[in-house]
């Protein structure tokens, strides 16, 4: 097994007003290249705590993070970060907001005329390819995550981390925007690691599904491989037997065994 | 800032009213046929909201000429309306002209006066905008300037005017170090105050991009902060505009300040209204060209 992405023994402590907050604690975790992995939990679990350690965001407490093979210091461009709330530069239309990726990592060696090929090509892929000179505010919250992604995969990064990418989106948009995701990911092969709190998404998207205990010293609680054949489809599934066993058995960790404590925690 | 009130209420009113004759048309109309054409006027031009937006103001200006005049009549020391009015055509029908360093048209005084506004404002500007982003950016220099920006901020502007006289031992230069100091408050604090406010995702997407400092600067903290950049350059300008007539009367020279001042002395109290006048025009004016910069540069963040 390759691991592409290595998570070793990792410790997360953050220095609050209120004093230490201890977020995770012994996360041992290796993502395959071409696999796609979500991180699924309750809100305050630490997931996008773990994905901003992978991104390079924020550094741990203790332990290493491996990203082929060298240690995870702080952000790069083999690693394409998609937000949860778009954070596209409001100020810039689509396409300088995706050539500000592309000019930053093939600046040095590419022309002009191929670095806006490029961005095009990023933006056609997330069929955004009609909008490029409008800015953030003139489209929608589902075409705004899809500049996101297309920032993100212009870049050619060997892993690909969304943090909530689709929350913020209505139900039918979302679907929508996974099973686009899905095509993406075919295409390129890329690595992801996704944050999410949706029991579907989770199922439809991974190869496998990281359930993390409750916070706080959140730590993986159980590691779920959906080994369901690929190109999957959300209309076939819902009646497959295999889907609603995955289905249940996140459920089963997330309410049964590991149910809301913030009640107990406030 | 007067204008943007002023404007704010009239909105309100004309919209309420609007409001209230939508709620009237239903009612007529079942009443009687004719009100169709009422609605029927709406798409096209808003004469009446249009009459609204003007015939106030106008009516208010009307008013306050109407009380001078009032109050004036028969007066030997104010002089009426009308013959503030001839005068200010006498005055505006030869802005520029030329007899000896202390008489000269008011279009010179204007000018002179502008002048030394731009230089001491643009020389606020150019410390002030860049020592915000310094104290915005490192928190050293914040903790090492609010001090001194909270103490010297409230000093009265003029008080620093002996200070300038004393080192640069001229009027002139005195009168635009007034400015200059009185200018630079609000464009450091607004500054500071943008760059601190700047989104954390917005340099985490710099990080994640892996950004050069430069293109941190030129594309993610200046058009951030820009909004706020111009609201301080706005309030400076205003300040600035307040400072220059007092300076002008103490220094001396040409310029509006000194015209009053001068006027005064020759007791030529139609001037000196005259004066008033353009000088609240020139202050709106400079507000309203700001004003319509910022809303080019403003972005909606949603």
């Amino acid at each position: 097994m390759n691991s592409f992405i290595e998570v070793q023994d990792v410790e997360m402590v953050f220095a609050t007003k209120k004093g230490r907050f201890h977020a995770l604690r012994e996360i041992d975790l290796a993502v395959c290249k071409g696999e796609f992995v979500t991180l699924i939990g309750h809100s305050g679990c630490g997931k996008s705590t773990l994905l901003n350690l992978i991104a390079g965001l924020t550094l741990p407490t203790s332990g290493v993070l491996l990203c082929d093979n060298r240690e995870i210091a702080a952000p790069g461009p083999e690693r394409g970060v998609v937000f949860q709330n778009h954070s596209l530069l409001p100020w810039l239309t689509c396409f300088e907001n995706v050539h500000l990726a592309v000019e930053r990592v093939f600046g040095g060696r590419e022309s002009k005329a191929q670095l806006k090929a490029r961005t095009q090509a990023a933006l056609e892929l997330v069929n955004m390819g009609h909008a490029t000179a409008k800015r953030p505010n003139e489209i929608s919250g589902g075409m705004k995550q899809r500049v996101g992604i297309a920032r993100a995969l212009a870049m050619e990064p060997k892993v690909l981390l969304l943090d909530e990418p689709f929350g913020a989106l209505d139900a039918l948009t979302r679907a929508h925007l996974q099973d686009e995701l899905l095509k993406i990911v075919a295409r390129t092969e890329s690595t992801v690691v996704m944050v999410t709190h949706d029991v579907d998404e989770a199922v439809l998207l991974s190869d496998r599904i990281v359930m993390m205990t409750n916070g706080p010293a959140a730590t993986i609680g159980e590691i779920l491989r959906v080994d369901l054949p690929r190109p999957r489809n959300r209309v076939e599934l819902a009646e497959d037997n295999h889907y609603t066993h995955f289905r249940k058995a996140v459920l089963d960790f997330l309410y049964t065994r590991h149910g809301h404590v913030e009640i107990l925690a406030a | 800032m007067v204008s943007a009130v002023f404007h704010s209420s009239l909105d309100t009113r004309s919209s309420e009213f609007r409001a209230r004759t939508a709620a009237a048309v239903p009612k007529a109309a079942a009443l009687q046929e004719a009100a169709a054409p009422v609605l029927a006027d709406a798409p096209g031009v808003d004469w009446r909201g249009l009459a609204l937006k003007i015939v106030p103001p106008v009516l208010g200006m009307a008013l306050l000429v109407a009380i001078w005049g009032v109050l004036t009549r028969g007066s030997t020391t104010f002089p009426t309306p009308g013959a503030t009015f001839a005068e200010a055509v006498k005055v505006f029908s030869d802005p520029f002209y030329r007899n000896g360093p202390n008489d000269q048209g008011i279009g010179w005084n204007i000018l002179f006066s502008l002048e030394r506004v731009a230089v001491g404002f643009g020389l606020a500007a150019a410390v002030g905008i860049p020592l915000g982003f310094a104290i915005g950016r490192f928190e050293v220099i914040s903790n090492m300037a609010s001090p001194l920006i909270s103490l010297l901020k409230p000093v009265s502007p003029l008080a620093w005017l002996p200070i300038g006289l004393l080192v640069f031992k001229a009027a002139n230069p005195a009168a635009i170090w007034t400015i200059f100091i009185c200018s630079i408050w609000p464009m450091i604090i607004n500054t500071a105050v943008g760059v601190q406010r700047v989104p954390v995702d917005y340099l985490n997407v710099a990080r994640v991009l892996n950004l050069s400092e430069w293109k941190v600067i030129t594309r993610i903290l200046l058009p951030a902060v820009l909004p706020y950049m111009l609201t301080g350059v706005r309030l400076s300008i205003g300040t600035a505009w307040l400072v220059i007539v007092a300076a002008e009367m103490l220094t001396g020279g040409v310029g509006i300040g000194f015209w009053v001042w001068d006027e005064w002395n020759n007791l030529n109290v139609k001037h000196i209204l005259i004066a008033i006048l353009v000088i609240g025009v020139v202050g709106l004016a400079l507000e309203w060209a700001l004003i319509a910069i910022a809303r080019r540069f403003s972005y909606d963040d949603v």
